[in-house]
């Protein structure tokens, strides 16, 4: 089957190590020069005597430029690290910052084109076509990876169905009436729609389902293995980050052997986490990722807090792009909760601002059937208890309603007396994450 | 003639009421009136007690999170139609009630009903007008 595997643009996909390293340089260049136009790039970049395209010389070079952190994207806010005249600008995406401050990311009209194109390949990639009928069930708007594969499912020419996140009911009731054949969906949800399979009469052969692209959730294999025996489909990981654009920086073939990084769109560098040494091909790091066809916003070796390996060059589909493992953990104390990014800090931040609430609290992760559920335990301050329910019922409700706007999950919010929580020093012990680690 | 209730918030955990009632009664302070408000994650407990100031200041001290809140207890005829009788003077006159709850014992041959109402005293003047019998402090201290 391997030999048949479709490409989307074959030449790029199966180029030689040599051909990929000239493209990489002569975007790299580029994108040097892309990023010259920003105050942050020009500053960081002459620091390390970089003043013009021209002092890249070789891929080699890439590793004198100094890491991009979230918090350099945080402290650039809004506009920092654009490169372009904000008339050039045709989307804008955002992600959840560390504090309330999110990260936002800026696309030309070619640059959504060029993140579409990525997504067309990794869709064709996994063996989909335009006879498929896709049912995108991520979350549409300022999240990248509902409207990143809306658009790369046109674009190979699949009848989609933009119906987002959420309503469990509705969702398969619209796989029965379509007839869908592929999904894009998070790991945990998938596990919910089957575990209500059968609610309303409608079982899996009511179904056509064949293929899930499951991503926004690191994931085990074990997981992928559970997806694919419950359902009868086959399930491919996908990896990206709102950062360098969203989901099509990584996607695996039809092999399912890890994901390949599209190393014409991007540089994938793993460095020890602590020292931030280059490490060799195969050693497990963390991920660092330049972006080299995007205009707007040039990022270059952006710190992913991700850990994961690169495997060496090689693949039974043929691709020569080489494949990144699936993600093994995290160096920050960042939480994926149904496949949203939660950092502590924002909770913290929230809580804090509200009279009503002492100054400790825990955060607390468990599963609910399939899906994650998160509490925000509280304790509450002495001197503003009155006795009334309805004000602490209200009180409650504030503080789901403020932690919503911020991490826009809505949280389970428990009200605790003081001194009832444990004490600790420094904000990584008030997180609790029981989720069982398969 | 409003009297001392104390409220008690109680976070969700086993044992949590036990702590309150065995402090309390260790210390020899009586529980008279009881009743528990609550919600999934958490509760409130509202009791009437006959010492009042010893008993916040047992709970404040031991970290309980307490306060006082005034209610007025009502004697109500204990035969059907008793308790209608009152809401009925109390509807009439627009006179909101918070809530109710009764009393663990009684000492006539009345029942004994504690009510929180939005505008205590404004329900005081309708009930004395009414005649209802309020029930004082030293009532509750003697019983």
């Amino acid at each position: 089957m391997q030999m048949d595997a479709p490409f989307w643009d074959k030449e790029v996909e199966t180029a030689e190590r040599s051909r990929l390293e000239q493209i990489q340089l002569q975007r790299l260049r580029t994108t040097v020069g892309w990023a010259l136009q920003t105050p942050f790039y020009k500053r960081k970049l002459s620091q390390v005597g970089i003043n013009s395209p021209d002092d890249v010389a070789s891929l080699r070079d890439l590793q004198r430029i100094p890491f991009t952190t979230k918090d350099d994207l945080r402290q650039s806010f809004p506009k920092g690290l654009l490169a372009v005249d904000m008339r050039e600008v045709i989307r804008i995406h955002s992600s959840s910052g560390t504090t309330g401050i999110p990260t936002v990311i800026y696309f030309t009209r070619d640059d959504v084109e060029n993140w579409t194109d990525l997504l067309a390949r990794s869709i064709v990639g996994t063996g989909a076509t335009a006879e498929d009928v896709f049912q995108n069930m991520m979350t549409y708007g300022l999240f990248t990876g509902g409207l990143g594969l809306h658009y790369g499912a046109e674009r190979v020419g699949m009848t989609v169905i933009p119906i987002g996140g959420g309503n469990t009911k509705r969702q398969i009731q619209t796989m029965k009436d379509f007839q869908t054949t592929v999904l894009h969906i998070t790991p945990s949800y998938l596990l919910h729609i089957h575990s209500r399979l059968g609610e309303d009469g409608i079982d899996r052969k009511d179904l056509a389902l064949r293929k899930a692209f499951v991503g926004a959730e690191p994931h085990s294999e074990n997981t992928r293995r559970k997806l694919q025996d419950l359902l009868r489909i086959d399930a491919y990981n996908s990896y990206g980050l709102s950062e360098l654009n969203g989901p099509g920086v990584a996607f695996e073939c039809v092999c399912r052997k890890d994901m390949h990084v599209w190393e014409d769109a991007y540089i994938p560098e793993i460095i020890h986490p602590d020292t931030g040494e280059v490490l060799k091909e195969g050693q497990e790091g963390e991920l660092v990722l330049t972006n080299l066809v995007r205009r707007a916003m040039p990022i270059l070796r952006y710190r992913t807090r991700d850990l994961a390996f690169l495997h060496p060059e090689g693949c039974d589909c043929g691709r020569t792009h080489r494949r990144l493992s699936r993600i093994l953990g995290r160096t920050d104390d960042m939480l994926i909760i149904n496949g949203v990014n939660v950092f502590p800090s924002q909770i913290e931040e929230k809580i804090m601002k509200i009279p009503e609430v002492a100054t400790n609290y825990q955060i607390h992760v468990d599963k609910k059937g399939a899906l994650d559920r998160l509490t925000v335990k509280v304790e509450i301050y002495p001197k503003l208890f009155l006795g009334e329910v309805s004000k602490l019922e209200s009180l409650r409700d504030k503080i789901r309603e403020e932690l919503q706007a911020s991490i826009t999950i809505s949280p389970v919010v428990e009200l605790h007396e003081p001194g009832s929580l444990p004490v600790f020093e420094g904000k990584a012990k008030r997180v609790v994450d029981e989720r069982p680690k398969d | 003639m409003k009297i001392t209730q104390i409220s008690v918030f109680l976070e969700n955990r086993q044992g949590r009421l036990y702590d309150v009632c065995s402090l309390l009664g260790n210390n020899n302070v009586n529980i008279r009136a009881l009743t528990i408000a609550e919600t999934e994650s958490f509760g409130v407990l509202r009791i009437v007690v006959d010492k009042s100031e010893l008993a916040i200041r047992l709970l404040r001290d031991n970290h309980f999170v307490a306060n006082f809140t005034d209610v007025i207890a009502i004697e109500v005829p204990d035969k059907p139609g008793g308790l209608a009788s009152i809401l009925k003077v109390l509807a009439e006159n627009d006179v909101n009630i918070e809530y109710m709850y009764g009393f663990v014992e009684k000492f006539s041959d009345k029942a004994l009903l504690v009510m929180r109402f939005e505008d205590t005293d404004f329900a005081q003047q309708i009930l004395a007008k009414h005649n209802v019998r309020v029930v004082a402090e030293k009532d509750i201290e003697g019983l």
